[in-house]
């Protein structure tokens, strides 16, 4: 069972938590200025890589907030965790610093 | 003293008799037995039938490697325990153990008929005979082959003991206490670390429990562990766990543990469980599992007496039972030679110590002929005979690797082999860590771990006494260090004692084709090296696809002491390495586990939560039926006397048409919604507009995904400029609040709204009829309920039966009603107010059929039932909802997409069948012309289908292509044996003007 740093709770069970996808995808503003394609691209487009990825959780049975995650999908280790208005992190000094 | 047990030694209580019984007949042994101990000592080397071929077998191992003693352990009809392990069933006063897969009796198994045809009954022999004629397979075949092959019975009586689990974490969990496990537990509690220590075994001490003459610090080694083991149990910060089996290493270092608490007990007492599931959540873990031994394959290997050279020697040195009174040693491996030489000075004739290297050579074999033990190199087994016990082994010299020198028959009652010792790795495995090939152990060892976890000792192929002391500690103190605990604790460990040199092989022993017996390699299904090779030459290539084929490895004992051998065998048939062979995958448990250990207290009323709503109570005493919804009771029907549920819907809809009924709606859903910038928040959820909505009104929501589809729906009610009580469906209510937290929290931070569930908080009593107003206006104050003052669609704050109420008039079944909600605790009292104040209107309590019936006479759809995630508003017949001066809500702009305004898209219609006696099946396809071939295309399916008391007829809901264009044809329902004509009409059947709602 993942083990899962809440960044206001700090470690529980992933029990205690609801994945919500993938994470820094902003609702447009103005989605009726969209074309169809464009509308698509953020409806259902996802980046599903193989190695780090950052992702929402909420600690639903917890503290009820959601935050953003970066967990490595080979190993399914959490590299990090933070608030969502945390700045997005750089993955590719991250995805180096986990080599060493 | 019964026949083969020593006079002195072992850590039995001799002090202690305990009687049992095997397969009827009673024996007796002492505490510290284990079964099997006490059967050897009583001379019973026969103890189980194999799986496939039903051939007698033998006691092979002294642990959870043993192969073949599978019993069966009766307290009572309610606690057998089918498939235990002779081998870990510790003995008790009045254990009754019985053996499986034999009938009518061990010595005499009629099914044993098998093993003459054994050599028809190859690999895939099911998979290649039972395949025709295919019903034959279930009415025939199966249950023959599963009453010939099979492993004990479940008991046929509910189990009445108790399970617990707990939790716990640590600093260093350390699984096997050997003296790496014992040794890493010193280091890390030195350090300080919080230590948990688990064993499978009743004693703790692993090897340290036959360790012969070997001394640790000058101490002979018992007195070291016994020392040890005392110095552990008085610190804090060490928790020891006996009988307790690791059988799961799940991500992040979570494990689990089974610990048998009463099973090994005669009189347990009653307060405690049975058994208890701990799932420990560890900083670090040190593996310290040890190493099993191997068995070598060779030509008749699976007679009773035949047994692993350690096994052997264990019982003797820990449980003073003599296996045997002449042995003929096999080997490739070192360790034989100790087995022989503990077991010769306790008085068994070594007859021949068959060695099958031609160079053996280290102070094992230096000791064995100095004791004089006829030692024979380069000579190996190529047969053996004896019916219910080895009688006899014919040897034979190898010549150029292969049988073919001079063989002789050698007598004995006892063989003891060893191929070498594999490291324990399937913890590890379990933990993904890499395996890596080590060509000098024969054996995988852990190559790289992948969680936060290390392995001492002889599981990662370290063997001997000193090394495993050492490593252990060394281990245990980086295991604290990481755990962030003191560092630096040191200690070394002085050990005298001659241990083997690491070696062995992998695979079937050189025989020759002179072999006819067959070789085993897997003992617990029956698996031979035949069957191995027979695999390869079918065209069988990965390791995992032999397994299956063959079944090697897949028993209860997952291979323990097959595995390797089998992979062996794979290399010497194929011509490529054991690493190019691969390896199969370790899965939990290590050993079984029970199903009662595995639920826990999760049974009967535990097994899953139910929610019942505050009237539950009442509508029992009326003899309510209760349906699920999902984990809610409703009140389904309320049967009178002699009324079948038929009859109850069909009086409780009249009774709603006709005067009044009372509905327990408090399973609704229900979301506080308040704060400034609450009706801008409901305005981007909802299609609809709420910062028009008056304070004091409802309206009807419904709530989209950004995709566009129907998710949700539910009135909402405005109580003021900045608080609404927002309703959802009973299923949707935590989908909705993850939906609006959702976007409260990521979306729109800006907007100053709080979201609190009040789903348990308010009690709601739907009064809907004619008299609804008649009814609970006298009970009503602070509230005029005049149509005037309180219309169809708002909602009022007052108290009823002087208790604080959210009146809402409003209507789900196209009658005048209300709902009343009431702080949970009162709801029961003012439901039976409410009844009782409607009594001279002839108040009638309806259930959830009846109240489907009604909506669906009005076309209400029921989101989940009528829609099913592909509806949009439009499509439901609810475009009318959408908030026509809004720019943006969730799920509007994917409403502009070409595909969700497509003319042919399905919609919601009514459905009248042509003959108004039949109901509908829900779910049945709808087609438009019944003559075309199947199969036929559909445009559309019914979504909702029942007897309507009101209409006197059966009425349904569908949701059909065009199917608002199609209003006015007929469509055809083709069911198996007759096909149902079906006019369209509008989904609005009953008042299609709405004037009911005004009373």
């Amino acid at each position: 069972m993942l083990l899962i740093r809440c960044p206001f709770c700090g470690e529980r069970s992933e029990i205690e938590f609801r994945h919500a996808g993938e994470a820094h995808i902003p609702r447009p503003l103005a989605p009726a200025s969209l074309s169809d394609a464009e509308w698509a691209d953020y409806l259902y487009n996802r980046t599903n890589p193989k190695g780090l990825h950052i992702e929402r959780w909420r600690h639903v049975h917890g503290c009820g907030r959601f935050f953003n995650a970066v967990r490595d999908t080979i190993s399914d280790f959490f590299v990090m965790t933070y608030k969502l208005d945390d700045q997005r992190p750089d993955l590719a000094r991250l995805a180096s610093g986990q080599r060493r | 003293m019964t026949a083969c047990r020593l006079s002195r030694g072992g850590r039995i209580d001799r002090n202690k008799r305990l009687r049992f019984q095997f397969d009827g007949r009673p024996y007796e042994g002492f505490g510290g037995d284990t079964l099997a101990s006490a059967l050897i000592a009583n001379g019973v080397h026969l103890v189980a039938r194999s799986f496939k071929y039903h051939r007698p077998r033998g006691i092979v191992a002294a642990g959870a490697d043993e192969p073949n003693a599978l019993v069966t352990v009766v307290r009572d009809r309610a606690r057998c325990t089918p498939n235990l392990l002779a081998t870990q069933v510790e003995l008790h006063d009045g254990l009754v153990a019985e053996s499986q897969n034999r009938w009518p009796s061990l010595a005499l198994d009629l099914s044993a008929v098998n093993g003459f045809v054994a050599p028809l009954i190859p690999a895939g022999f099911y998979y290649k005979t039972f395949m025709w004629p295919r019903a034959a397979w279930s009415r025939l075949y199966e249950p023959r082959i599963r009453a010939m092959a099979g492993l004990g019975r479940a008991p046929t009586l509910p189990d009445p003991d108790r399970y617990t689990r707990r939790y716990a974490h640590c600093d260093v969990l350390i699984v096997g206490g050997g003296p790496a496990g014992l040794a890493a537990a010193l280091a890390a509690a030195e350090g300080g670390a919080q230590v948990l220590l688990c064993d499978e075994q009743a004693e703790l001490g692993g090897t340290l429990l036959a360790a012969g003459d070997a001394t640790i610090d000058g101490k002979a080694a018992q007195s070291w562990l016994s020392e040890t083991v005392a110095a552990l149990s008085r610190r804090d910060n060490v928790t020891l766990l006996p009988r307790t089996t690791a059988f799961g290493y799940f991500p992040h270092n979570m494990l689990a543990l089974a610990e048998r608490v009463t099973g090994h007990l005669a009189d347990p007492a009653p307060n405690l469980p049975r058994e208890r599931l701990w799932q420990v959540r560890a900083k670090e873990v040190v593996i310290a599992a040890g190493a099993i031994e191997r068995p070598l394959t060779f030509p008749g290997n699976d007679r009773p007496g035949i047994m692993l050279a350690d096994a052997a020697r264990i019982y003797a040195a820990r449980y003073a039972a003599r296996p045997g009174s002449r042995a003929v040693v096999v080997t490739v491996h070192d360790g034989a030679y100790r087995a022989a030489l503990e077991l010769a000075a306790c008085g068994v004739e070594i007859a021949a110590v068959a060695d099958a290297r031609e160079h053996p050579d280290g102070p094992l074999q230096a000791a064995a002929l100095a004791a004089g033990l006829p030692i024979r190199t380069a000579t190996t087994v190529t047969g053996t005979r004896g019916r219910q016990r080895v009688s006899a082994v014919e040897l034979s010299q190898l010549t150029s690797g292969q049988s073919g020198g001079g063989s002789e028959t050698v007598a004995c009652d006892l063989v003891l082999m060893s191929a070498g010792m594999t490291p324990s790795v399937q913890l590890f495995s379990q933990s993904r860590g890499r395996l890596r090939w080590d060509d000098t152990l024969q054996a995988y060892v852990p190559g790289g771990s992948a969680e936060r976890e290390r392995s001492a000792g002889a599981c990662r192929g370290i063997p001997g006494l000193q090394a495993a002391l050492s490593d252990g500690y060394a281990q245990g103190e980086a295991a604290a260090a990481a755990a962030g605990c003191r560092t630096g604790a040191v200690r070394a460990f002085a050990v005298s004692a001659i241990e083997p040199a690491p070696g062995g092989m992998s695979g079937a022993a050189a025989v020759g084709r002179r072999a006819r017996q067959p070789a085993f390699v897997d003992f617990q299904n029956d698996v031979t090296a035949r069957d191995l090779a027979l695999a390869v030459r079918e065209g069988f290539r990965s390791v995992e696809h032999v397994k299956r084929y063959t079944t090697t490895g897949m028993a209860t004992d997952q291979g323990k002491t097959s595995n390797m051998n089998a992979l062996g065998v794979l290399s010497q048939v194929t011509g490529a390495s054991i690493p190019e062979i691969g390896l199969t995958t370790s899965r939990n448990p290590y050993t079984p586990v029970t199903f009662g250990t595995l639920a826990g207290l999760a049974r009967r009323d535990l097994f899953d939560p139910v929610r019942c709503t505050p009237m539950h109570g009442w509508a029992e005493e009326q003899g309510a039926v209760f349906e699920d919804a999902g984990s809610w009771k409703r009140a389904h029907y309320f049967p009178r006397t002699g009324e079948a549920m038929h009859d109850a819907v069909k009086r409780e809809c009249e009774a709603v048409r006709r005067s009044v009924g009372l509905f327990d709606a408090s399973t609704l859903g229900k979301i506080e919604v308040i704060g400034r910038g609450a009706a801008t928040f409901l305005d981007r959820i909802y299609v609809n507009s709420f910062s028009g909505l008056a304070p004091g009104r409802l309206r009807y929501g419904v709530m989209l995904r950004e995709s566009g589809f129907v998710m949700d729906d539910g009135v909402v009610a405005r109580l003021g400029a900045d608080r609404f009580h927002v309703t959802t469906t009973t299923g949707g209510v935590s989908r909705v609040l993850h939906m609006m937290e959702d976007y409260l929290q990521t979306e729109w931070p800006d907007l100053e709204v709080w979201l609190t569930s009040t789903t348990e908080q308010w009690a709601v009593i739907a009064v809907q009829g004619l008299n609804a107003r008649k009814v609970i206006e006298p009970l009503v104050s602070g509230i005029d309920l005049s149509p005037a003052a309180m219309p169809h669609m708002s909602v009022r704050e007052g108290r009823i039966c002087g208790v604080p109420t959210r009146l809402f008039r409003v209507s789900f079944t196209g009658e005048l009603g209300y709902e009343i909600n009431v702080p949970a605790d009162y709801g029961r009292a003012v439901w039976e107010a409410v009844y009782a104040a409607g009594s001279a209107s002839g108040i009638v309590p309806y259930g959830t059929e009846a109240m489907h019936v009604l909506r669906a006479e009005k076309g209400y759809i029921i989101v989940g039932q009528d829609t099913d995630g592909t509806a949009t508003p439009d499509d439901v017949g609810l475009g009318w909802t959408i908030g026509k001066t809004k720019t943006d809500f969730i799920g509007r702009r994917s409403l502009a997409l070409p595909a969700m305004t497509a003319p042919s898209r399905k919609q919601l219609v009514g459905l009248l069948t042509v003959n108004s006696d039949i109901v509908l099946e829900e779910g049945a396809q709808l087609v438009a012309d019944p003559r075309q071939p199947v199969p036929m295309s559909s445009v559309g399916h019914v979504t909702s289908s029942y007897w309507s008391p009101a209409l006197q007829r059966s009425i349904a809901l569908g949701m059909v292509k065009a199917g608002r264009r199609r209003v006015g044809e007929t469509l055809h329902v083709p069911m198996p044996n007759k096909t149902i004509a079906v006019n369209v009409v509008p989904s609005q059947l009953y008042d299609p003007a709405g004037v009911r709602l005004n009373g």
